[in-house]
């Protein structure tokens, strides 16, 4: 069969790839650099196509509630927004965290704080993999860094988020976002008509119990174990979901940990250092929850220096310092507000911070 | 004759909905939640809707409605149950979807999800108990706490001035085209019992005809919050909430009533 290509923005490619991923809803609100969803959603009317549901929202806070609304049901559903925006959500995306509710969540990031910029930024990672919302919880975070993975992460994001009923945040940016690159794209799935009763509201079937979908424990002893229940699914997630990819690591000397957009340009600087005989790889982490720390400290040993590169001000860094420890020669890289570093910048910053110094 | 004569099946007359659980009502005595939860869960039951409604509970004294209503709930943040429950209808537009909320939660946090709801004209019923006041914190100042009314952030009473007025979130929302029914009970006597459990009924049966979005306000007495006793709280209500938050139909039929 011929390969179905198409070029596409990356904020289409994963409103293309939440319809093909059998997705029952969207839910969202315009933001710049993110409206594409939104709009190529509506563009292509999927109620038409597979019968999935677009609504746009009065709000990023109405958004997420319906969110947790559909997700209560059983329903494959998804929102998407920007810096801002994503703020917003924080306290819905802890109760859907709380009530262990399986979601999608696009965060096409830009500069910050507050208003900031719309170019692109990577300053959410705290906020992505630390929380961002109160209470101890985790998200599952996954960080596309081409067109076709914004695609392919519906998928993932959507499986994984069913897989362990909880919300799955990916952590985008205003470039890959915007940028258009050549597509695969894979044949529709079927919407899910299967719902598990055991703790999805589709209305309490005659003779049976009635579901509740609440995050609400006023007992403390009863939510300690609700919590302690939250902690073992999240060791299973450690355990078992840890994502990266490698590149030029076999002989290299120097390590760039970079994700998202940041790890394309540091492709080309990777290759433009190696045209001046300085061997540099490259650990791209594509869950940032969880962390590939594991990878990162067996590959650590073997580096002259690590040089994490991120379009933030030194968020990363800190997993990288958590995963590696002492002893290897640890720095950052990074431009801030939405401005993005070129590859020669970047392989200039690693020579002065890690070789020369 | 012995007691035990008596109570038999076929002298039975009234009894509880097995749409209410056992649970104890968490709700102070007097209150006017049971009385409200309980014709809400007697229409479902009468219906027979059960195994199709989808409910919505909201943060405030009704934060644990799903404790006592016997059917499929999520409870929603604070303010966004109108939200919630716009995400269950849109997924499943064959499923009787509702949400109970208090004055905080439905006119002052939730205002903007409760008028743009309402405005899309969702096809879902919202149950709207207003008693003037924040209970469950503690007795705070509601949206639709009166001019003049003491309590515990407006200890002199509420300032027009600084405070600003009472919120008729109920007739605001009548002005919307979505919705269908819009309608303000009570539950302090037997026949305003008997009105407000039709007028859940009207509202239950305009989602089954997909006409939009139906409210049905209750005012109801908050004595813990008020400082009164049952009985005098259920008379401070009449006296003085009726008056600014007149009782009846407002909206029927998608058609303002002509005496609003």
């Amino acid at each position: 069969m011929m390969k179905e290509l198409k070029l596409m923005k990356g904020n289409e490619a994963v409103a293309e790839g939440a319809i093909r991923a059998g997705a029952d809803g969207y839910f969202g609100y315009p933001i710049t650099p993110q409206s594409e969803v939104m709009e190529y959603l509506m563009a292509e009317q999927p109620e038409k196509r597979t019968g999935m549901v677009v609504l746009q929202a009065e709000s990023e806070v109405a958004a997420i509630n319906m969110v947790y609304g559909a997700a209560s049901t059983g329903k494959k559903v998804m929102t998407s927004s920007s810096s801002p925006g994503i703020s917003l959500m924080q306290e819905g995306i802890s109760y859907l965290a709380g009530a262990e509710l399986p979601c999608l969540i696009l965060n096409v990031a830009r500069g910050g704080p507050g208003l900031g910029t719309i170019q692109p930024s990577q300053a959410d990672y705290f906020q992505s993999t630390k929380g961002g919302g109160h209470g101890d919880y985790r998200l599952i975070v996954l960080a596309p860094s081409s067109v076709q993975e914004m695609f392919d992460f519906a998928f993932l994001g959507f499986d994984l988020a069913f897989k362990y009923r909880n919300p799955v945040l990916m952590l985008s940016d205003g470039l890959i976002g915007q940028m258009m690159e050549k597509v695969e794209l894979c044949e529709q799935l079927p919407r899910t008509t299967y719902f598990d009763r055991s703790w999805t509201l589709t209305g309490k079937p005659d003779g049976q119990e009635r579901n509740i979908v609440t995050s609400l424990d006023l007992d403390a002893s009863r939510q300690e174990v609700h919590n302690q229940h939250l902690q073992e699914k999240y060791r299973k997630c450690r355990a078992n979901e840890v994502r990266y990819e490698l590149l030029n690591t076999e002989d290299a000397e120097y390590l760039f940990v970079a994700y998202g957009s940041s790890a394309r340009i540091c492709q080309k600087a990777i290759q433009l250092g190696r045209e001046e005989g300085i061997k540099i790889g490259l650990l791209r982490p594509i869950t940032l929850w969880p962390y590939p720390s594991k990878p990162l400290a067996e590959l650590a040993p073997k580096m002259k220096g690590i040089l994490s590169v991120e379009q933030s001000a030194g968020q990363m860094v800190e997993d990288v310092r958590l995963s590696v420890g002492c002893g290897v020669h640890i720095e950052h890289f990074g431009r801030m507000g939405g401005m993005i570093p070129t590859p020669e910048e970047v392989l200039e910053n690693l020579k002065k911070l890690l070789i020369t110094k | 004759m012995d007691i035990k004569d008596i109570i038999k099946p076929e002298n039975l007359v009234y009894q509880k909905t097995p749409l209410m659980t056992d649970k104890p009502l968490s709700y102070c005595p007097g209150c006017g939640h049971g009385t409200a939860h309980r014709i809400l869960m007697e229409v479902i039951e009468e219906m027979g809707i059960q195994s199709e409604t989808i409910g919505v509970a909201p943060v405030g004294c009704s934060v644990l409605a799903y404790d006592f209503m016997n059917v499929d709930m999520v409870g929603a943040s604070h303010g966004r149950a109108p939200a919630v429950a716009t995400g269950i209808k849109r997924c499943w537009p064959e499923k009787f979807v509702y949400t109970y909320q208090g004055d905080g939660d439905l006119a002052a946090i939730g205002t903007a999800e409760t008028i743009h709801a309402c405005n899309r004209g969702e096809n879902i019923t919202i149950i709207f108990i207003n008693n003037g006041i924040y209970g469950m914190t503690g007795g705070q100042m509601a949206p639709t706490t009166l001019i003049g009314m003491k309590t515990s952030t407006s200890p002199y009473g509420r300032d027009l001035e600084t405070m600003g007025n009472p919120l008729k979130m109920t007739e605001l929302v009548a002005q919307l085209p979505g919705t269908c029914y819009v309608t303000r009970q009570s539950v302090h006597s037997p026949r305003n019992v008997r009105r407000a459990k039709k007028a859940i009924r009207t509202a239950f049966e305009s989602q089954k005809e997909k006409k939009g979005t139906s409210l049905v306000e209750i005012v109801s007495n908050c004595n813990s919050g008020w400082k009164l006793k049952p009985v005098a709280a259920n008379e401070w209500m009449v006296e003085n909430m009726f008056p600014f938050f007149p009782l009846g139909d407002i909206k029927v039929d998608g058609k303002l009533v002509d005496n609003q």
